[in-house]
This record gives C-alpha cells, structure tokens and sequence, in this order.
C-alpha cells in the first residue's frame, strides 16, 4: 500500500489534448502519441502487439483509490512516465482523463485503463493500471473497477510531503487505526514531484498477486466498462478470467446471449493499441460488432461459441440518488437528443432512463443520477460531447408513498409507489403515509470543525448515530441523513465550512416516514415545472422564502413587474417581487460609435432565443438550476 | 447583355448596398464608370465628424480616445486633419456636406486656424452650403470670449458646452476643471456670440446624487441656458476612475428607480419649458413637430405650437442636424483619430455602406495619414441586414422614429409593416411603440426602456429578413467576363489599407 504526498491540485486547465512526444527509448509504437482527433484511427495502421510474452504470473492488476482532490490521477500520471508509456514532459496533466469534463473540473468521472510495461530484477512485467473517479457520487464506477483488479493501491494525502507542514507520521498512524494497514507497507511518495513513485511500482510487484487464471481454460471475459465509437461502435473493455481472444473468434454474450465475430483485440496505453490476442489474466479491449446500446452489459461474461462457461457474477447495479426531468429546449430536437441520450448512457451506464412528458416542457425523459456532481458531468458531456442543449428540472430523489385511496391503488396496481416526479406526488387525502429515502453518512473532519458541522447536520434534519476520534485531531462523525437534504449542497457546504478538510461518504440506509409535501414556484402565477419540489413539512417555508429570494437575483428586470411566489396547494407561503424596468436605454452613442452598442444588442438577441419562457416571463435557462445550487460566495 | 442584367438583378437583390448613401434625386455621377456597365449614382451627401483628440486634464467618468500631452505640435496635426477631410471626401465622393461637428477631446483648445483649415479643406472637396451647421464642442475653461469670437469668425455657428453640472462639489467628483460660476460665464458669453446656438451638456445620475439636487441644478440650468440641452445620464465605463471608485464601494451606486425619477422629472420640467424631447437624450425648443401627417394630438408638441406644419418643410429650428445624422442613419464622415464613419467609398470602387473607424493613437494616426493620405484603421462592410439593424437602434432613439421612407430607402422588399406587424402590435398593445402612417417610433414609456425592446426587435428583424430576404445575387459565371464587383473586395471585411 502506498502513502501518497498530495500532488499537483492546480489542475492546470487542459494545455492541448495530448502531451507532444519528446523522443525517448520506447518501443516504436508508443512513439506516436494520437492525437485527440486521430483517436477513431488511433488503432490502425500500428504494429500489433505480442502479448504472449507476457505470462500470468508477470501480470499485475491493480487500481488506484483516494477521495477526490488527493492526487490519484497525478500519480498515474507518473506511472505511466516512469514505465514509459508516455513520454515524460511537462504537459501530462491527467492522461487517463479523458473527457473534456474531467479536464476542466480536474476530476475523474470515468475509469480508465491503461496497461504499463516494466521490468523488474531482469523480468518484464505487464502493470494494468485502472484509475478510478474518486467523488462519492462515482463510487459505483470504482467498484466496477475493482472487479477487474487484485490489489490496490490507497493514496491518503498526508498534506503535500515535500513541504513543511505536511504530517505523514500521523497521517500513517490513522491509516492503521482505521484500515489496519502496518505503518511499514505504507510507501511516502510525491506524485507531482515523483519522489518515490518507483518504489510504488516494485510494491506493486511484490505485494500484488498475479490473477488466478489460466490460458489452456476456455474464454472467460468480464466486460467491466464500455465505450461507444461513432463508426466502430461498441468498444468493451474486458479483463480475461481465462483463455484467450483473438480477431476471428466467435463469441458470446452470457447475458444476451447473443453471438458475435471478434474484428479487433487489444490493449489500452491508454488509447486503444492493437494485439494479436489478449490472454487470460490480462485486461484490455474487444471489438466485435456490437452495435445497440444495450448489448455492451456491464458485468457481462463473454464465452466461446459452443464453448459455454460458469458467468462471473455481475455488479449490483447502480442505484440512482437523484431523479430528474430532462427536455429538448425546442421540440424538433428532441430525436437528436434521444440518440446523444443513448449513446451517452452507454458510456455511462450509471444513468436511469425513462420516459416522460409534460404540460409545460413537452416530451422528454425522467434520468436518475448518482448524485447532483454525476447530474451535473452528464449535462456538460451533453453539451460538450452532443452539442446538445437541455432544460433539467431541479432534482428529486426517490420518495415513497403509501396508498390509502382504493381508487389509486387500483390505478397503480400496488399500494407503496415510489414517486421520482413532483408532479405525480399524490395528495395527501389519498395517502396514509409518505416515506422518504435516507443515507448513513460519514463524516472525517479534524476537530476544529466539529461545533459548525454538528450545526449543519442539525439543519439538515440529520441523527447522529456516531462520533469517533480516529486519533487525538480526527473525528469521524456518523449521522443518519435524509437524502434530500444532501443532494444538493450539502458537499460543497461542508466543504466550505470546512475549509475543505472534512471528507463525506454516505451509504444507502433504507426509508424512513417523513411529512412531506409538494411545493410550487410561480411566476406571474404560472408554475414553474423544473422548480416543483418535494419539501419537507418543516422546511417549505424557508426553502419557499430561499427560493423566491434568489429566483429574484437570477431573472433579469423585465418590462413589467414579476411577481415571484412560492405556493403550496393553493395557499402562497412566500413572495418576491422584481420590479419592472422604468428607465433602460443607453444615453449617448458617442460620435457615431455605435459598433460596439450593436454587438452587445445583438448578443442580447441571440440570448432572447435560449431564454426559456414561463408566461410572459423570461428566464434565462440556466437560472433554475443556479437557484437550485448555492453559488460560492463571491 | 449578360453583364448589365447581371448588375442590375443584384443591385436590385442587396437595396441596402448602395441605397441608403444615396441622395434622394438623382446626383450627378462625378467620374465616368469604368467599364461599359453604369455606376450607381454617387452618393451626394454626408456629414463630417472631426476629432480633436487632446485634453488638459482627463475627467474621471471619460473613457472617451483623448489625450493629456505636455505640448501638441498642433501644426502636424491640423495639416493631418485637413489630408484626411480631403482624402476620405474624395473616398466618398460626396458633394454635399450637410454639417460638420469638431468633438473631442476639448476641441475649444485646438486654435481657430485649425477650425478655419479643416473648414476650407471641407469646402475645397466637397459643397458646403451657407447655413449647414458647424458645431465645436466647448469646455467652460477653454471659452473667453475673444476665443468665441475666434472661432465664429473661423466659421464656427454652433456650440455645445460641456457644462455637466452647476454644482463645484458635483463637478469636483467628475474631475471638471471648472466651476459652476465659469461654467455660467462661459454659455452666457457663448449666448452673446451664438444667439439659438449654444446648447449645453449636464449629466445626472451621479454617485449620491438626490433627486433634490437634480432638479435645483437643472432649473437653474434652464435659468441659464439658450434652445437645446443635452441630458446624458451618467455611465459608469470600465477603465475610468470614477467607475473604479463605484465599484469599489468608496462611492454609492444611484439606484435605478433614482435614475427612472431623475429622467422623468427632468423630461416634465423641459416639456413645461417649451423643449421638444426629440431624442433620448436631447431636447430642443423653437421646432416643428416631427409628425408629417397628421399631427398626433397626444403629442406634447401640438399644444406648443398653433399650426402645426408637416415636418420636412420647417427649418430645423435649434434641432442638432449633425447628431440628427446619425440618428437617421445617413452618411457620415469621421476625420481624426478615433473617428467613426458610416459612408459607401464610391472613390475606390466600393458600392457598400461600410462602418470605418480611423486610427486611435494620434501619432500612429498622423504617420498613416502622412504617408497615405488617411488613417482609417478598420473598415467593416454593413450588410443589408447589419444597415437595417442600425437604422432600428438609432432612429427609434428619436420622436419622429423610423419614417416608411427612410425604412424604404433600406429596405425596399421587406416594409415596416411586413417585419413588425406581429410582434409590433403586441408592443403597440402594452404602449411601448406606435406603427402607423408615420412609421415606427416608441411612445414616452417605451423610449425609456428601449434597449429592452432592441433585442426582440432584433430578433423579429432577422426572423423576418432571414426568409424573406432575396438571396445572394446569383454570382457572374466563371470566365463570363463581367466587370469586376466593386464591393468584392471590400467585403472581406477587414482589408489591409
């Protein structure tokens, strides 16, 4: 196990997409770094690789784990520089990630792979390195990840160990109390530096064991992630429980059962790089004309035609924390957004999909996400990776309801429903009881921060079921939270009260009966769909004032007042009024220097075409859900 | 032949193109064409801007192109100022200048001879008419009266001084080098020398301001002032020291509801007065009413003034022409550093409007003018749409609006009607805009909150344009051997000078 030194946090934005390669003694293939765009050729016209060379005792499988901002993808950074994969420059920030979203975030969303070439006392060794997203709301990508691992490696910031006030000793002394990880197998290493980072790899070495598998055994493939190729289609990342797979093969999917013919195997450094076959115990990628959506399964096992085996187990799947309405911003795009949906959901299949429609919005879809950072990544690969432009209705999470009226239980065929629109919240005369989902959430905070987290806790309707010192700074606080309360904000308030020390993990904890009821936003008196919210009894008065508050701050003046309200039923709990313009024009065009006045009422125009309109009211689109989420202070 | 339909389909097919320069009768065409195929007419008229650059002192709200230097070698820059006139009239082809207005800057610091050189300069290339309007900008401290004499007797009929404020505390914060008592000196000996010339400029909606002490100082300007005065309120520009200090906090932002009352007091006030509101800013006394047929009762106009008489035969009155100008979206001239221009360069084959702005820096101006004739940094061809869009935002600026004609003389497919029938009429029925035989013009509410009517007129513009509009002249075939399109070149847009 290793004790990381927390390494370069200044995610530098995005340089250029791909480091330029200096010249190096690397194997000529690795010379050539594709380039982003050349990505879709990347695999073509390259020398195939051998891997047969490389037997399963001289394979190492292992991911990387550390909580979001430690230094994770740093660290790959420098093992894949060290080992020669890339070459070292000053530019590699982020290799393996490789969305745009995760470079401008500086956060990894979507495992990735990549397959490290070293050797050790004289012996060739093939490192498979898969990085995992280390955000809370991504958890389900990282446990995907480790189905295809043996070992891993745990990078705990110790504060930056190249400089002064960075604490390993003690940092050491926690990871044994809480893990029981000997203080002896840690590894004190600065990823941004690279002190240490070899001995990394000979940890990996010898304290990881080579899968248990072997190639005489017939194909055995566990499909752990997935991605989707405009023109090669279904790309799966696979990891070889036994056999071997090459171009020709005829294989089968466990699940669908349906029958495939292998165009193309190999490894990823971390772009596609092609074999002449993949042998158990390694992990890498298969092209087989896979063409739907749904035919990549995670979790899926692949078999020879004819040549059946025992499936692995498959993952649980993801369970979905937020539920959103999703619609095109205009009608007719709504197939294109349909199919930027499906390919999307492939890439990410973390993401619930049903179908949905409304009065206000007209057809869209109802999208369940991991969490509101998870919400958030998938609309910005929409719009950065589709070109696609939505209107996202604030999220919900899953309540329950329990029927009381004969008439809907009929209608629904079962008496609990679980109810993931506002707007089919049942009222309260045909309910005998509302349940609301919670989590058992965690908390590691040095103590300092104790007094202000407990307050926030508290606000949040949360239970404390825990407090314990980890050691004589750290507390490790438990409270059972309902889940509402923490999609939206509750990170980053804990956080920034925090000054960014308190960690936060959460666990599904089951449902609980809750007093709830269904508020609206209005203005002008026309509800607005994408605000309709489920509040907590308790609550809706000050979310109503909080929400008609900051409504107020993020709808431009318009030419007539706007009455903001929020209503329950029929009864108005809090209002805002923003005022109408009375004086709104520019008072000198100075000596016919107008050019710069017909830009800026040009932009205005354009922005008239995105305004979403409520009434006659205009809201920019990105209002609600800047309403929904606290701004940092400014 | 070919050649010709070809031209005259695509004059035809872009109005805007050539139109809007044009002079309402058919103007003489001053050079033979080139080639068997006809020019259009020259454009006949324009006005002329010219830009004196320097300052004693910068005013701490001016983000204006202007100055401070130890000395201006003012002899250089006169003999540039009068190549330039000379070069861009020619440029112009323009036989009529309509007014000329010296801004700045502090123009009343430049000498009389240079007023009087770049006049003749105007006169030696073009016509200038006895009686068009010459205009200098004048600050309070640059104003004895033996310079205003200098400076009639230069040519000079009209003057506007920059008298900002009557109060010294008020013209302290907005770094004025006067005081309220030189400001008052100043329009009264301009009042002597520029009988129902002299306008002045005040600003409101400065940092603490009251609504009280805009009021007092705005009736004792009107105690003080002659026919025209500018109300400009007060922008907050990025770069200046008074926005630094707003922003910062060290000074108060005045609320808008204050600016709303401060706008509409001031408007009631000079309506009492006998002054015409005839442009957001600007109000004048002693004219006509600029509704040709038939008048509008509800016009305040119609109660000043017993008979009434159709707008395009009154003189224009104590009206400023040259601002008029842009306004009604003709042709100007800019001249000097940092000027713009909105004219079609017939000189060099160009049969486009075209926006140009000239050199902002005054040496890096002066080189260029010096060894080519003129120091236009940047010209950028309007398109027909991009004309039209400026004839909207400008000349709703103003009471009379946007008349049928002059729309027509940009726009002669596509009516006001035919653009803003829909929507206008929705503005209409909420009472911000009025369409009718007069044309298109906001009512009192809607020029007060025009910029937000801009943009969905805007954008009903281009719905309308977009389908509506003729498509690209169909190109000449290749090798069909027709002349070659003046507006080609041009039309790249930014062009190496």
């Amino acid at each position: 196990m290793a004790l990381a030194g927390r390494t370069a946090m200044w995610w530098a934005r995005l340089r250029s997409p791909c480091p330029s390669a200096a010249p190096l003694c690397l194997p000529p293939w690795l010379l050539a770094w594709p380039a982003a765009c050349e990505r879709l050729y990347s695999s073509r016209g390259k020398e195939k690789l051998d891997m047969s060379t490389y037997p399963v005792e001289n394979i190492r499988n292992f991911s990387i784990i550390a909580h979001v901002d430690h230094g994770k993808s740093t660290l790959a950074d420098r093992l894949l520089e060290i080992t020669g994969t890339i070459a070292k420059t000053a530019h590699n920030k982020q290799v393996l990630d490789k969305l745009q979203v995760e470079r401008e975030r500086g956060i990894t969303v979507k495992a990735q792979s990549a397959s490290l070439f070293y050797n050790h006392k004289g012996v060739n060794y093939l490192l498979n390195l898969i990085d995992t997203p280390g955000h809370v709301d991504f958890s389900y990508e990282v446990s995907r990840s480790l189905s295809a691992c043996q070992g891993v490696i745990l990078v705990v910031d110790a504060n930056e160990i190249d400089l002064k006030h960075a604490d390993p000793e003690r940092v050491e002394k926690q990871i044994e109390k809480l893990f029981d990880i000997p203080i002896d197998e840690c590894v004190r290493i600065s990823a941004k530096q690279g002190t240490n980072v070899e001995k990394v790899l000979k940890k990996i070495i010898e304290k990881i064991p080579p899968p248990q598998c072997n190639t005489s055994d017939p194909l055995k493939a566990l499909v752990f992630d997935s991605t989707f190729d405009h023109y090669r289609g279904v790309i799966a990342n696979i990891a070889l429980f036994g056999g071997e797979i090459q171009k020709g093969h005829k294989i089968v999917s466990a699940h669908t059962k349906k029958r495939y013919e292998v165009n193309e195997v190999g490894i990823l450094t971390p772009y596609e790089h092609p074999t002449h076959k993949l042998y158990a115990g390694q992990v890498g990628y298969v092209i087989a004309g896979m063409k739907e959506v749904t035919e990549a399964q995670i979790g899926d096992t692949l078999f020879l035609y004819k040549q059946p085996v025992e499936p692995l187990p498959g993952f649980k799947s993801a369970k979905p924390m937020v539920f959103a309405g999703m619609y095109p911003v205009d009608q007719t795009e709504y197939n294109n957004l349909k199919s930027a949906l499906e390919r999307l959901t492939l890439n990410d299949s973390s993401v619930t999909i049903h179908r949905d429609s409304s009065l206000a919005l007209g057809a869209g879809w109802r999208l369940g996400f991991l969490g509101l950072l998870h919400m958030e990544v998938f609309n910005q690969r929409l719009e950065q990776e589709y070109n696609m432009s939505v209107i996202l209705t604030a999220p919900t999470v899953p309540y329950k309801a329990i029927l009381s009226s004969a008439k809907l239980i009929k209608e629904y065929g079962k008496a609990e429903i679980t109810i993931i629109n506002p707007a089919q919240f049942p009222d309260k005369i045909s309910v005998s009881q509302y349940l609301e989902p919670t989590v058992l959430g965690t908390i590691v905070t040095p103590q300092e921060y104790i007094g202000k987290i407990i307050v926030l806790c508290q606000d949040r309707r949360a239970v404390q079921k825990d407090m314990l010192y980890i050691d004589e700074h750290r507390v490790m606080l438990k409270y059972l939270f309902p889940l509402n309360e923490i999609v939206l904000d509750f990170y980053d308030a804990l956080k920034s009260l925090s000054s960014g020390y308190a960690s936060f993990d959460y666990e599904d904890a089951g449902y609980q009966a809750a007093d709830l009821i269904k508020m609206d936003i209005l203005l002008n008196g026309n509800p607005v769909e994408e605000l309709a919210t489920v509040v907590h009894n308790d609550k809706a008065y000050a979310t109503g004032k909080l929400l008609c508050e900051r409504l107020k701050d993020a709808i431009p003046r318009q030419l007539f007042e706007i009455a903001i309200q929020a209503a329950i039923g029929k009864k108005i709990i809090a209002r805002e009024t923003l005022k109408a313009y009375r004086k709104n024009v520019v008072a000198k065009c100075y000596g016919g220097d107008i050019t710069r006045r017909m830009k800026l009422l040009k932009r205005q125009a354009e922005g008239k075409k995105l305004m979403r309109k409520i009434g006659n009211v205009e809201v920019p689109r990105d209002a609600f859900i800047r309403v929904l989420k606290r701004e940092p202070e400014k | 032949m070919a050649a010709r339909g070809w031209r005259l389909a695509a004059a035809a097919a872009r109005p805007g193109g050539g139109g809007p320069g044009r002079a309402p009768g058919p103007g003489p065409a001053s050079e033979p064409a080139p080639g068997p195929v006809p020019q259009p007419a020259a454009p006949a008229a324009a006005s002329v801007y010219v830009h004196w650059p320097y300052c004693c002192k910068r005013c701490s709200y001016c983000n204006f192109n202007t100055y401070v230097v130890p000395a201006v070698d003012e002899a250089a820059v006169r003999a540039c100022l009068v190549r330039e006139a000379q070069t861009l009239l020619r440029l112009s082809r323009v036989k009529s200048v309509t007014s000329v207005f010296f801004g700045g800057g502090t123009p009343s610091l430049a000498s009389p001879g240079t007023i009087t050189a770049v006049l003749e300069a105007v006169m030696g290339a073009a016509h200038l008419p006895a009686g068009a309007e010459v205009t200098l900008e004048a600050n309070p401290s640059s104003t004895t009266t033996a310079r205003l004499a200098g400076f009639k007797a230069a040519g000079v009929n009209r003057l506007s001084i920059g008298v900002q404020s009557l109060d010294d505390v008020e013209l302290r914060l907005l770094g004025r080098e006067h005081t309220a008592a030189e400001a008052q000196a100043a329009v009264e000996a301009a009042r002597q020398l520029f009988p129902g010339r002299t306008s002045i400029d005040l600003l409101f909606g400065l940092p603490g301001q009251s609504l009280g002490a805009w009021t007092q100082g705005l009736k004792a300007a009107l105690g003080l002032c002659d026919d025209h005065i500018s109300l400009y309120q007060l922008t907050l520009e990025r770069g200046t020291a008074l926005a630094a200090r707003v922003w910062g906090g060290a000074l108060p932002a005045p609320p808008q509801d204050l600016l709303a009352d401060m706008y509409q007091t001031a408007r009631t006030m000079l309506l009492a007065a006998g002054f015409r509101h005839y442009e957001v800013s600007n109000f004048a006394r002693k004219v006509g009413c600029p509704y040709a047929v038939p008048p509008m009762l509800c016009h305040p106009c119609s109660r000043l003034s017993p008979h009434v008489t159709p707008y395009h035969t009154l003189p224009q009155g104590a009206l400023s022409t040259h601002n008029l100008s842009y306004w009604r979206a003709e042709q100007y001239i800019g001249v000097g550093p940092g000027a713009h221009g909105r004219f079609v360069p017939h000189g060099e084959g160009g049969c486009s409007r075209e926006a140009r702005v000239q050199m902002l820096e005054p040496i890096a101006w002066m080189r260029a003018v010096q060894s080519r004739g003129h120091g236009t940094g940047k010209r950028v061809v309007l398109s027909p749409l991009e004309q039209l869009e400026e004839v909207l935002a400008l000349g709703l600026r103003t009471d009379e609006g946007i008349t049928h004609k002059r729309w027509g003389r940009f726009s002669p497919h596509l009516s006001l009607e035919a653009v803003f029938g829909a929507p206008g009429q929705a503005l209409q029925q909420q009472g911000w805009m009025v369409l009718d035989g007069g044309g298109l013009r906001c009512t009192e509410r809607g020029l007060a909150v025009l910029d937000s009517l801009l943009p969905d007129l805007l954008c009903q513009l281009q719905r309308r344009w977009g389908p509506t509009a003729p498509g690209p002249a169909p190109g000449p075939a290749p090798g069909g051997g027709t002349a070659p399109r003046g507006s080609s070149a041009a039309r790249t847009g930014l062009r190496a000078l």
